[in-house]
């Protein structure tokens, strides 16, 4: 149970990142690593709950405390057991969750929460280190095949998860390498690609099989997809992107970051851009339109590539340094964060609403805006414009990081003809099932863009209803507390 | 046979309890005369305040009186010619009051005295007055006759056993011929010997009834009487006492297992004096009568087959001997071959006995019930529970002393002479070569070699065992980890909160339905730990032969020190014994292919081959699943276990077997407490043992442990929750508790319980064997999947902590979180939300007022119209939760709160600070309402008292009943030791009982004290829900309670056993129901407001309780919640994060609670139930107590386990006239006019209002009880807790006290009583000064005789009392502050002392000083034996220093001139001398805190 009274002896501590002037010079992750002492001694201050609000603040249900204190009594080897047991990818999660168990752990009502994530990916890393992770193949194989369409988070989770049950499990993607947002939406500074890899080898060498490059509706048809498997995942992201429609949205240099994120990921993983797709900031005025994640993102890209000087706008307002009174504990908190990105520079502005893009010659050239305030008109909040306050500003470059709508309807999703929710994802039973039998849906496809870590928790339990489908029972573990 | 109350709905006649007031009277030389009956009579009168009346002032709950045959008077008054003296027997019998019932009755009797060979000579109406008793007792009176019966030739013991076996015969036929059940035939006596006359009648109502009794030529040489106080009052005329040989005052605890096994041995009687006619007496035991009655039964069967009564009394209640080094070889081994014919009938009891020509009294080992006898000049003997039951003049006295425990008195009347008790065991111990029966027989198991073949550790399969046996992470976590590490049972902290097993989702292990029993106030829990020596784990092994005879052929067994078996211990068994014990294994497990059904069979084939295995000769048998695997199911142990004990003791060849057991399954102390109390001998648990193997092997076992060591500390911690888990019912050895059913099951279904756990409670059905089989499956299938997907892991649990997937919690993430938000922003729907969430949790089967459904009956009403939320608020409570527990902070939080609208909140144990009584500036009030008084008393003060709108006496707690509690030294701060009375940084214990409290007359007595302490305060008792608790509360309600709360098993805790927080108690909604439907058939509802109480947690929780039956509602975990806890459950590790349950200054600084949050949270819960009132159609909240009938049981009851239960129960209705009130509408008349202190106060007037001295002088008599109480109150209102200045009021009395003489005796006032005093004198004295002398003309040595008696000074805080003579039992029990000087005291003299000091100038019984953590005590060791009579456990003994030397010299001088102590004067006459003899008892813990101030002082100084 950690240490008793830990959390009183010790303070919240995390490990330091490289300097900004270095690590704007690469690509490779901002955080230095952490001696194991340290890492023992924030496991120490786990307070082992009644009620570990972090068990519940997690959406994979990560047994939090119990890690904990494995770490605390330098039992890696157990801990990185218990970890497993609810994660199937916590390197991913340790390095790029925002970790929604921290800000749930009790120590956050009155003081600063539990280094979960840092002890999390600290054991996820030793047990690569030491060779504790290796090959699971099911010890028997039920002859089911199951397809998973999508390499991303989600569709990973699944596959490992069915391919333990015993089911022949291919996992269809089609991009040029395994991974899904993983691979081309999260920069390498936040993930680095071989933390990827490795675990493709295990799965592999699990039995799990990848298929690349390979387009459903192209390369085979939705239909003979559905009649060669006895399931069908579907974890093909919410890729549909929430646009800025403003006069002059068509000019070049306007640019949804989805298309300019994958390009750097490409180039650090060695491949060519051809010049005329590259998008890229070196020199540039980059303004990106969008506060969240993604911007975030596109920041820190921008910075590495040298841009002239950069602008992140939000239309929000700025969100409060603490949390609102209708905010309260263990609720996630909605209060000014400042990522790695934001600590490389730049220059934030909240209750900005973009009007129009102008320029010359097809190139953008000025961001047009307007100041608003967040007003309550007709029982709905909405965005009212502040008179006079219009403004424009120079820019070269601009990556519209407003958020993803739902899953891409053309093609796959309209050829097998699932039902769709009011909000355009996929709609699904309790079980994960869509409306055609023997389709499944799971992570961002089916509950809109979300979280690394609830991508995982969809695809475990969306194994699990495949799983059930297929054999009538299952054993495979619950994920989600439960699904709306 | 007999009238008899039937059970209906939750009521259950079974569980009717008493106690009372018993005496004896007899001549030495065996002299006849009436005056022995009279005095006999007018000793019951003076005995009358021990017994209750209930809801008919003018009804008793029975008194009586057996005396010798008065021959002249029958020969007088018989309608026929009788025989010569001795040649004829005389039958006092109650028969039906319908004329051709009786008839019949008597027909029947008559054949079968021409059928025994004896003649009938006819019958005698007994006159009898109807008039002199209560209406009550009028409508269940019988036809009472005296039967006369003669048999030539037969005489003495002969006849008395030919009139024996009669009897026996007339009460089968009776049976058989099937009187109509509202009619009673009873046999009070039949004797040639003694008669009794008795009924449902008040102790001054007997003479008037029975005119026979007042017959001058109605003489005895002996007179026993008894004057009862039970918990029931339906109309009972055959279970007033005295029996035929016995008057009790006490309780049987081990009755159920003391009945199977008498059962189960009774097949085995065979008898020379009887022949054939043995079976004529069988059943032995008629189970239909109360634990006295049953207890009589047995004695008479033992004391008419060859022994004696004396030897039979021995027997049945022998002292403790096992740990006691001091008892002489002969004796221990007495009762070493007794213990293997008869397990002890173990529970309080003072039990006066008679055969008619020897009469005497006994104690149990505890000593707990009062008894006191004189012997006067002229040869009289008076033994009584209290001292002054008859006027005798000082100077006939010749020696006045007390029962001591264990100890027996006997009066031979026709040796003529007085035996104490060493006499009468030398005599009997010397009977037969007993020592020598035990060498040729006993085997001790833990003297022989090991055998080689032990069964080997099978690592591999380990873990999957333990899926097997359904083990979670957080049973090696929580249970075996801290076990192998402290060598103690595990101690956890909050309420339960999961559900009920039968109402889980998840598969269940069988020991979770059941729940254990407790002792509550009609018998006390015992303290394991600082009364070890009463205690005893062992446990034999062996073929009960014929109890009836006597020689080595009864002392073959095998012996071991403890029920639990490690693989060595149990291959001894099987292999080394072999020849004297030859063992067969049964093997308990199913095979999977069979599914469900498979397990019926299995267990039909179990006892199939139990039975086979008993005939072919074993003397052992091994139920084991060992061979459980991939395959094989393992059956639950404790099904396996109750089916063969059941089965044999059905054969009646229980008796024939040892049975012990060998499974994988027992791991935590409940278990084992369920299988010993289900039958099981011996356990072996094999693979919690191996666990600890895997452990090492890994390397996990805590520093300095190896697998042998770690087994050794389980199988210690283990006997240690045994021990614990035995005295919570107050039973103190494990042979008394094996196959005693302890327990109540919470869902199993009644078929079950009838066959393998038979004579169980089960009241809400439940789940049957199909489901059990499922769950046995399921946990089977766990470990061996179909489809194994990568490691197996152990289940995670989530019993003890929330886990997601694991059991479900009321109080959750979600329910937290919403309740913490809504109190914060006072945001109802926030309210709203978590209600739902609240309620859902119920509703999905979680709880079972989850299963009800509310039934509106009425038309709604416009909420507008409902009674406002103010005034349903001041129906709640907060609960008792100690400021200690937790911090100041939270304290007043809830203090503030409770006061702001109109609630109560209580102290909790830990007294109250005296600024909290005066009001804030803005008018907010810190001090709590409630006043809770618990067992160590701590700061229960006359001020604290008066300063109390409610007295609450905390008879248990819902998260740990039957148990104490302690305070460990780092939470005793300045402040918590300040109004604790005791010095920081010394650890508190709160022993299990209160010493004032071991039955319920003493209840009724403490009820008294604290009325009269502070008369406008309800008197409040808290109960904890169990089977029979509806009982209890009746009991308590005749006690004059005003309140009573039913608290649920889940309530709270700041550290408690976990087996106790999981196990122990159950729910609310039961307890509830019971108490109300008790209370309204006996009329007693009326008088009483009932609370309920655990996990109250939103507004429809309140409205079943109303309905239910309850009143008033408290809160204490949502309270704390809503203060800002988050159930971290480390209340008992000071580690509280919130500030809350902690005393840590740096921790206590982040409390965030405030008065408002609590508030809020209390007016959401009543406009909440306003809402549902509404939807009732209820305007007043009174109109809906009781209202059952508004609920319904939810009609989807669709679960796979919940399908089976049955709650109509819970649901029925009393059907009683229409003028029995169901909820509170009359006062309690307390007697309180009658309390001699309204004269006191109205003489020290003068002193009380303007402080000028008064000295009064009046006489005293035993009646008079809690003298200086009511006048102590009147004190510390006007003054305070400063009192009056020393010596202003002085009171002189003269007689014989009554019990809590100076009880809270405020400052200022000195009591002087030249006489005796009874139990509890200076009961939490507060300043006043205590003065008991001999009176003048006394001729007897006082320093010899006893002249207070039990529980002196019991939680005293200050104040000094001098004693001249002895004391009894338990002499300063928790006192913290006052200064004592006594001249001898008995057993456990200043246990749990933490102040003050003690001064005794002579012996001390055993165990003194047990729990003493502070105060000192000095005792004058002449003998250079005290050091062997203390326990050393706490304390040093040094010699005394100079500080020492002049407190005593100063105490000792005062003693003197006080009581003119010739003792006092003789040392002070060469004093340096004496000086050398005293011995000084130092706690060490006291002693290291005091060194370290005083080095802190004397650094300040330097």
């Amino acid at each position: 149970m950690g240490k008793l009274g830990g959390f009183i002896e010790f303070h919240r501590k995390l490990p330091p990142r490289r300097p900004v002037d270095e690590r704007v010079n690469d690509y490779r992750e901002v955080y230095l690593p952490f001696p194991a002492e340290a890492v023992r001694e924030q496991a120490a201050r786990c307070m082992d709950c009644g009620i570990p609000f972090c068990h519940n603040g997690c959406p994979l249900g990560n047994l939090i405390p119990e890690w904990n204190d494995l770490v605390y009594k330098d039992d890696w080897e157990a801990a990185i057991a218990r970890l497993h047991a609810t994660n199937n990818f916590p390197e991913f999660t340790g390095r790029i969750c925002p970790a929604p168990c921290e800000p749930a752990c009790v120590l956050s009502i009155n003081d600063d929460p539990v280094t979960i994530k840092q002890v999390e990916v600290s054991i996820v890393d030793r047990a690569w280190d030491e060779g504790w992770v290796q090959a699971h193949p099911p010890s028997h194989r039920t002859g089911r095949r199951v397809a998973v369409v999508g390499s991303g988070p989600a569709g990973l989770a699944a596959a490992q998860q069915l391919n333990r049950a015993g089911h022949w499990v291919t996992v269809y993607e089609k991009d040029d390498r395994i991974g899904g947002l993983l691979r081309y939406g999260i920069p390498d500074f936040k993930l680095e690609k071989w933390v990827v890899d490795r675990r493709l080898e295990q799965m592999s060498a699990e039995g799990v099989i990848f298929e690349t490059n390979y387009d459903i509706g192209r390369d085979v048809t939705a239909e003979q997809l559905v009649q060669r498997f006895d399931a069908v995942v579907l974890c093909i992201g919410a890729m549909h992107p929430r646009d800025v429609a403003v006069p002059g949205r068509e000019l070049d240099g306007v640019h949804f970051a989805m298309e300019y994120l994958p390009q750097q990921n490409k180039r650090v993983a060695g491949d060519l851009i051809p010049p005329s797709r590259a998008i890229h900031a070196a020199g540039k005025r980059v303004i990106i339109l969008g506060g969240g994640d993604t911007g975030a993102d596109c920041l820190g890209n921008v910075h590495r590539e040298k841009c002239a000087s950069v602008h992140q706008f939000e239309v929000l307002p700025p969100p409060p340094d603490e949390r609102a009174a209708d905010n309260p504990w263990p609720t996630w908190p909605v209060i000014m964060r400042t990522s790695t990105a934001h600590e490389e520079g730049g220059v934030r502005d909240y209750s900005i609403q973009t009007t129009a893009f102008s320029g010359r010659d097809g190139r953008v050239e000025k961001l047009h805006a307007i100041r608003v305030e967040s007003r309550v008109v007709d029982g709905r909040p909405q965005f009212v414009p502040v008179d006079g306050s219009e403004f424009t500003i120079d820019c070269d470059l601009v990556l519209i990081a407003a958020g993803f709508l739902h899953p891409v309807r053309e093609g796959l999703v309209a050829d097998l003809g699932v039902e769709l929710d009011p909000r355009g994802n996929v709609r699904t039973d309790v079980a994960m099932m869509s409306s055609v039998p023997g389709v499944f849906a799971a992570g961002d496809s089916r509950r809109g863009a979300s979280l690394v870590v609830w991508a995982i928790a969809e695809g475990r339990q969306a194994a699990r209803g495949v799983d059930e489908y297929l054999m009538g029972s299952t054993r495979l573990p619950e994920s989600l507390r439960s699904i709306a | 046979m007999t009238r008899r109350a039937q059970p209906q709905g939750l009521y259950d006649p079974q569980h009717e309890h008493d106690a009372c007031g018993v005496a004896f009277v007899a001549s030495i030389a065996g002299e006849r005369s009436h005056s022995i009956v009279a005095q006999g009579i007018e000793a019951l009168v003076n005995l009358g305040h021990r017994g209750a009346c209930g809801c008919d002032p003018d009804t008793g709950d029975g008194a009586g009186i057996l005396i010798q045959i008065p021959d002249a008077f029958m020969r007088r008054v018989a309608p026929v010619d009788l025989p010569p003296a001795g040649q004829y027997g005389v039958g006092m019998v109650f028969l039906p009051t319908d004329e051709h019932e009786r008839a019949a009755c008597e027909r029947v009797v008559a054949q079968c005295c021409e059928d025994e060979g004896v003649r009938l000579l006819g019958w005698r109406d007994v006159p009898v007055n109807p008039e002199a008793i209560g209406w009550l007792a009028r409508e269940g009176m019988p036809v009472i006759r005296q039967m006369f019966v003669g048999s030539i030739g037969l005489l003495g013991d002969t006849l008395e056993r030919r009139l024996y076996v009669l009897r026996k015969v007339i009460e089968q036929r009776i049976t058989e011929a099937g009187v109509d059940a509202e009619q009673l035939f009873y046999v009070c006596s039949l004797s040639a010997r003694t008669i009794v006359y008795k009924g449902m009648l008040i102790a001054d109502q007997i003479a008037p009834f029975y005119p026979d009794l007042t017959a001058r030529d109605v003489v005895s040489s002996l007179a026993l009487v008894h004057a009862r106080f039970s918990t029931n009052v339906l109309p009972r005329w055959d279970i007033a006492q005295p029996f035929r040989y016995i008057a009790h005052n006490g309780e049987i605890n081990t009755l159920r297992g003391n009945v199977n096994w008498m059962r189960a041995r009774q097949s085995r009687f065979k008898s020379p004096m009887y022949g054939g006619d043995i079976a004529k007496l069988l059943p032995v035991i008629d189970e239909g009568g109360s634990d006295s009655a049953q207890f009589d039964n047995a004695l008479e069967l033992l004391a008419l087959t060859g022994r004696n009564v004396e030897h039979a009394v021995m027997m049945m209640i022998p002292e403790a001997w096992h740990e006691n080094t001091l008892m002489d070889a002969e004796r221990r081994a007495f009762y070493e071959f007794h213990s293997s014919l008869l397990e002890p009938w173990d529970g309080p009891a003072a039990i006066a006995f008679t055969d008619g020509r020897v009469i005497g009294a006994t104690l149990d080992r505890n000593g707990l019930r009062p008894a006191r006898w004189l012997v006067t000049r002229d040869g009289l003997v008076v033994m009584a529970s209290e001292t002054g039951v008859l006027d005798i003049a000082p100077e006939r006295i010749l020696r006045k002393w007390r029962l001591e425990p264990g100890k027996l008195l006997l009066v031979d009347t026709v040796k003529g002479r007085i035996l104490d008790d060493g006499e009468t065991k030398s005599h009997l111990a010397r009977q037969h070569p007993y020592a020598e029966w035990i060498r040729q027989g006993t085997i001790y198991l833990h003297e022989l070699e090991d055998s080689e073949q032990i069964p080997e550790i099978d690592k591999g399969s380990l873990l999957i065992r333990q899926q097997m046996f359904g083990y979670t992470q957080e049973d090696l976590k929580f249970l075996l980890a801290p076990m192998i590490s402290t060598g103690e049972e595990p101690v956890g902290s909050m309420g339960n909160d999961t559900p009920p097993a039968v109402l889980s989702d998840r598969p269940q292990p069988l020991f979770n339905y059941f729940k254990q029993l407790f002792a509550q106030v009609t018998n006390p829990p015992i303290d394991p730990i600082r009364e070890q020596m009463v205690m005893s784990l062992v446990t034999t092994l062996g073929t009960g032969g014929n109890m009836l005879e006597q020689g080595p052929a009864q002392a073959r067994r095998l012996e071991m020190p403890h029920p639990i078996l490690t693989n060595h211990d149990l291959a001894k068994i099987r292999h080394v014994t072999q020849r004297a014990f030859p063992a067969a294994t049964i093997h308990t497990t199913f095979h999977r292919s069979e599914g469900a059904d498979g397990l019926q069979t299995a267990l039909d084939r179990i006892c199939r081959q139990a039975s086979e295995r008993i005939a072919e000769g074993y003397a052992i048998l091994v139920l084991s699943d060992r061979t459980a695997d991939a395959e094989h199911v393992p059956i639950p142990s404790l099904l396996a276990t109750a089916a063969v004990h059941h089965h044999l003791v059905r054969e009646a060849t229980r008796t024939a077997v040892g049975l012990v057991l060998e499974s994988g399954e027992p791991r935590e102390v409940h278990h084992f407490a369920l299988l010993i109390g289900y039958g099981a001998e011996a356990i072996n648990p094999y693979l919690a043992l191996e666990s600890f193997h895997e452990l090492d092997r890994r390397g996990l076992l805590p520093d300095g442990l190896h697998a042998e060591k770690a087994q050794a500390m389980y199988v210690k911690a283990v006997n240690k929750g045994l021990l614990k888990t035995i005295s919570k019912m107050g039973i103190s050895t494990i042979q008394s508790y094996c196959g005693a059913q302890i327990f109540e099951a919470i869902g199993i279904a009644r078929d079950v319980v009838d066959r393998y756990f038979t004579g169980t409670a089960s009241r809400i059905g439940g789940v049957g064997l199909d489901v059990i089989a499922r769950e046995a499956l399921a946990r089977h299938a766990d470990a061996y999947p179909e489809n194994r997907i990568g490691e197996p892991v152990l289940d995670e649990g989530g019993n003890y902590q929330w886990r997601r997937h694991g059991e479900h919690h009321h109080w959750n993430p979600e329910t937290i979180a919403k309740l913490q938000h809504a109190v914060k922003a006072n945001d109802a729907r926030w309210y709203r939300e978590y209600a739902e969430l609240a309620n859902a949790s119920s509703q999905q089967l979680k709880t079972l007022r989850g299963l009800f459904e509310l039934a509106p009956r009425r038309e709604p009403v416009p909420i507008e119209e409902v009674e406002p939320a103010e005034s349903i608020m001041r129906r709640f409570a907060t609960g008792a939760m100690s400021l200690g527990s937790i911090s100041t902070e939270a304290h007043e939080t809830l203090a503030i709160a409770m006061n702001r609208i109109g609630g109560k909140s209580n102290t909790g144990e830990g007294g109250e600070d005296e600024r909290r009584y005066e009001r804030d500036a803005n008018g907010d009030w810190r001090r709590s309402a409630i006043k809770q008084v618990a067992s160590a008393r701590f700061g229960v003060t006359i001020n604290y008292l008066v300063n109390a709108d409610e007295l609450q006496i905390k008879i248990a707690q819902g998260a740990k009943p039957g148990e104490g509690g302690q305070l460990p030294g780092h939470k005793v701060d300045e402040y918590i030791a300040r109004l604790r009375h005791s010095t920081p940084g010394v650890g508190l214990i709160s022993p299990p009982p209160h010493h004032d409290i071991y039955s319920i007359e003493d209840l009724a007595q403490l009820i008294h004290d604290l009325k009269n302490a502070n008369p406008r305060a309800r008197i409040s008792v808290k109960l904890v829900a169990e089977v029979g608790v509806g009982t209890v509360a009746a009991g308590v309600s005749k006690a004059h309670a005003d309140h009573i709360v039913i608290a649920g098993y889940d309530g709270g805790t700041g550290a408690s056993p976990l087996s106790s927080i999981k196990h122990a108690g159950i729910p609310w909604e039961i307890g509830l129901a019971e108490t109300q439907q008790v209370l309204v058939l006996n009329d007693l509802r009326s008088r009483v407001v009932l609370q309920a109480d655990g996990q109250m947690k939103t507004g429809r929780d309140v409205v079943i309780g109303a309905l239910l039956g309850a009143e008033e509602f408290g809160f204490a975990t949502s309270a704390l919640v809503a203060s800002g806890c988050i159930m971290m459950r480390v209340c008992h590790l000071n580690t509280c994060p919130v500030g809350i349950a902690t005393q840590d200054p740096q921790l206590r600084a982040k409390y965030a609670g405030k008065a408002d949050y609590v508030v809020n949270f209390m007016r959401f819960i009543a406009e909440d139930v306003r809402e549902i009132m509404a939807s009732l159609g209820f305007r007043r909240f009174d109109e809906m107590i009781g209202q059952v009938e508004c609920l319904d049981v939810r009609s989807a009851v669709d679960h796979w386990k919940a399908r089976g239960l049955d709650f109509s129960a819970i649901l029925h209705r009393p059907e009683v006239d229409a003028r029995v009130d169901v909820r509170k509408v009359i006062d309690q008349d307390h007697g309180l006019d009658k309390a001699l202190d309204h004269e006191l106060i109205a003489l020290c007037e003068p002193a009380l209002e303007r402080g000028e001295p008064v000295q009064v002088d009046l006489p005293v008599r035993n009646g008079n009880r809690t003298v200086g109480g009511m006048l102590s109150g009147q004190i510390a209102l006007r003054h305070g807790s400063a009192g009056l200045p020393p010596d202003t009021i002085r009171i002189g009395l003269s007689g014989s006290a009554g019990q809590s003489f100076g009880a809270w005796l405020a400052r200022g006032v000195t009591l002087t009583l030249r006489g005796d005093a009874n139990d509890y004198v200076g009961k939490g004295l507060s300043g006043g000064r205590i003065v008991v002398l001999p009176p003048a003309g006394t001729q007897f040595p006082p320093e010899e005789n006893i002249i207070v008696g039990n529980v002196v000074l019991y939680g005293a805080t200050s104040g000094e009392a001098f004693f001249r003579g002895l004391a009894g039992e338990r002499f300063c029990v928790r006192n913290s502050g006052a200064h004592a000087v006594v001249e001898g005291v008995g057993d456990h003299g200043c246990e749990y002392m933490t102040g003050g000091v003690a001064v005794v100038l002579g012996s001390t019984g055993r165990n003194f000083a047990a729990g003493m953590s502070g105060g000192v005590a000095y005792v004058l060791d002449e003998y250079g034996t005290f050091a062997e009579r203390c326990n050393h456990g706490m304390v040093e003994l040094e010699g005394l220093e100079d500080d020492d030397a002049d407190l005593l010299r100063s105490l000792v001088q005062r003693h003197a001139d006080y009581t003119g102590s010739t003792v006092a004067e003789r040392l002070l006459g060469d004093w340096d001398a004496a000086l050398q003899r005293f011995v000084k008892v130092m706690p060490v813990d006291y002693k290291r805190v005091l060194l370290a101030r005083r080095n802190v002082s004397l650094e300040l100084v330097g």
